[in-house]
C-alpha cells in the first residue's frame, strides 16, 4: 500500500543514517605545515588506506565506509589520469575533481536508496601556502572550501576545537604531526604510530608530491 | 564510476579502451609506408649493481636530421627505464602511455608492478602497435630496470610483434645496433663497475655514430651528449654531461693515439 512520507522526512532520515555511519568511524585531520600539507588519520589497518595519492599535487582522504570511499578514490585517480593524458598534467586540479565528487555524492544522496556513508577530502598543494587547497565534501554533496586545516569524521567538533588557533603554515613537520595526533586522540589517550596513518604533500618534492610516512618515521616524529 | 563487474581494474590501457579513447591508433588501412621521424641507436647492459641504458640524440627523417637533442632513453618509473628506436612520434606516445600505465597501477593498487610485469605490459603495447608497424611506424623498445625482488638488474629486448626476450648481458637496437653490439660483445664482462659500464656504453654509441649516419655522435660544440643513465637499488640516475664529456674526450684521445702508432 503506498503511503505518503514528506520529502523533509526522507532527507532527514537519509542524513541521519549517513551521519551515524560516519560517526562510528575514526577521524582524520589535514593541516598546512611549513613543507606543504600534512594528513593524519586514525587507522589500525596497515593495508586498507584512508589517505592516498590521486595525482602529482593532489591527495585524497576518506572516512566512513571503506568500500564506498575507496570507490570514490579509484574514480578520482582515473579521472585525473585520463585528463592528464588527453590534455596536460597542468590541467589536472583539485577544484574540478572536488566538484565532480560533490555532484556524484549529491546525486547518490537524492536518488539512491542509501546515501554513501562517507566524508572525503581533496587536498592540493600549491606553489605557495596561499595556493594550497582543501576541499571537504560531505555525504550529501555539500562542498566546503577549507582554509588552514580540516577535520573529517566522528567527533569532528571536539577535534576542531583542539586545533583552532594552533595551526599555522610555519609549523615544522614533527610539531605538526604531534599536534594532529594529540588533536585526534584528545587529552585522555595517546595515539600510537601503529594506529595512525600519516602522509604529506610536499611542496618542493618535484613532480609527485605525495609521500607516505612509514610507521618508524611516525614513531620518531611522535617522539 | 564503474559497476562492480565492469571495473577495468588497475590497467590504464584498458580504462582508455573502456572510455572509447583508442590509445596508439593505427593510421588507416592503406598499404602505404609513412615517412616519419626515426630515432636510432639505443642500448642497455648489466653491471655489478644494476643496468646502464644509453641512446644517441639524433632523430632523422629520410636523409634529413630532424632533431639533434631528442631523448630516446627515459625513466619509466623510479626503478626502470625504457629506450626506444623506431618511429619517433609513435614511440613517444607509447612511452607516455607506458609511464602512465605504471603510475596508474601503482596508485590504484597501492604498490608497484613487478619488473617482469612491467616488461610484459610494454610487450602488450608493442603488439597492439602491430597494424601501424605494418605501415612503417615500427617501434622497438628496450626495457631495463632493477628488480627489487631479485636484487639484480634485468633487461629485455622486443620485436615488432611484441615478442619479449630477456637478455642476460646486453642489448642494442636501431640502425646503429650492429657496431654497437660488437663493441658491447667485446667489452662486456660480468660484474662491470659502474664507471666501466658507462665507458663501454659510450664506446658502443661512439662506434655506432662513426658508421651509421642516422646515429648522432657527441656534439661538443652544442654540448649535446648522449643520454646515459644507470638504474640500481637507489633508482634511476642520469649521468651528467661533464662526466660524459670527459669519457668521450678519453675515447677521442684513445683513437688518436692508435692512429699515430699506425702511421
Amino acid at each position: 500500500m503506498p503511503f505518503y512520507v514528506s520529502p523533509e522526512q526522507v532527507m532527514k532520515d537519509r542524513a541521519d543514517y549517513a551521519r551515524k555511519g560516519i560517526a562510528r568511524g575514526r577521524a582524520l585531520v589535514a593541516l598546512q605545515y611549513a613543507g606543504g600539507i600534512l594528513l593524519v588519520a586514525e587507522n589500525t589497518s596497515n593495508t586498507l588506506r584512508k589517505i592516498s595519492e590521486i595525482y602529482d599535487r593532489i591527495a585524497f582522504a576518506g572516512v566512513g565506509k571503506y568500500n564506498e570511499f575507496d570507490q570514490l578514490r579509484r574514480l578520482g585517480v582515473r579521472t585525473a589520469d585520463v585528463k592528464g593524458y588527453s590534455f596536460s598534467r597542468d590541467d589536472v586540479e583539485a577544484r574540478s575533481l572536488a566538484n565532480e565528487y560533490a555532484q556524484i555524492l549529491g546525486q547518490i544522496f537524492t536518488h539512491e536508496m542509501k546515501p554513501m556513508e562517507v566524508e572525503i577530502l581533496v587536498a592540493e598543494v600549491g606553489s605557495t601556502p596561499a595556493d594550497d587547497q582543501l576541499f571537504h565534501i560531505l555525504y550529501d554533496g555539500t562542498l566546503i572550501d577549507e582554509t588552514g586545516f580540516c577535520v573529517l569524521g566522528g567527533d569532528a567538533e571536539a577535534i576542531v576545537s583542539r586545533l583552532e588557533g594552533q595551526v599555522s603554515p610555519e609549523l615544522d613537520l614533527d610539531t605538526a604531526v604531534r599536534l594532529a595526533a594529540s588533536a585526534l586522540s584528545g587529552p585522555d589517550r595517546v595515539l600510537s604510530a601503529a594506529d595512525s596513518e600519516v602522509a604529506v604533500l610536499e611542496r618542493s618534492a618535484g613532480r609527485r608530491c605525495f609521500r607516505r610516512l612509514e610507521n618508524g618515521d611516525v614513531e620518531r616524529l611522535l617522539g | 564510476m564503474f559497476a562492480a563487474g565492469e571495473d577495468p581494474g588497475p590497467s590504464f590501457f584498458d580504462l582508455l579502451l573502456r572510455l572509447g579513447v583508442a590509445p596508439l591508433p593505427a593510421p588507416g588501412d592503406g598499404g602505404f609506408a609513412i615517412d616519419a621521424r626515426h630515432g636510432t641507436t639505443v642500448l642497455a647492459l648489466r653491471f655489478a649493481d644494476g643496468v646502464v641504458m644509453a641512446g644517441d640524440r639524433r632523430a632523422t627523417m629520410g636523409h634529413r636530421i630532424a632533431n639533434r637533442d631528442m631523448e630516446k632513453v627515459v625513466p619509466a618509473d623510479r626503478h626502470s627505464g625504457v629506450a626506444i628506436s623506431g618511429s619517433a612520434g609513435t614511440a613517444m606516445d607509447m612511452i607516455k602511455l607506458f609511464q602512465l600505465q605504471l603510475e596508474h597501477y601503482e596508485k590504484l593498487d597501492g604498490r608497484a608492478i613487478s619488473l617482469e610485469g612491467k616488461a610484459n605490459q610494454l610487450s602488450q603495447m608493442v603488439r597492439s602497435n602491430l597494424p601501424a608497424a605494418m605501415q612503417g611506424l615500427v617501434v622497438v623498445p628496450i626495457f631495463a630496470g632493477y628488480d627489487l625482488l631479485r636484487r639484480t638488474g634485468r633487461l629485455w629486448d622486443f620485436d615488432v610483434t611484441g615478442g619479449r626476450y630477456e637478455e642476460r648481458e646486453f642489448v642494442a637496437q636501431g640502425s646503429g645496433s650492429e657496431p654497437a653490439s660488437t663493441v658491447l660483445k667485446i667489452s662486456f664482462r660480468p660484474g662491470l663497475a659502474r664507471d666501466e659500464a658507462i665507458r663501454v656504453a659510450c664506446r658502443a654509441l661512439w662506434e655506432a655514430a662513426e658508421v651509421d649516419t642516422a646515429t648522432g655522435g657527441p656534439d661538443g660544440l652544442r654540448r649535446i651528449y648522449p643520454v646515459v643513465a644507470t638504474i640500481d637499488s637507489e633508482g634511476w640516475t642520469r649521468v651528467e654531461d661533464p662526466i660524459l664529456a670527459a669519457v668521450f674526450d678519453e675515447l677521442v684521445e684513445d683513437d688518436r693515439s692508435r692512429r699515430e702508432v699506425r702511421s
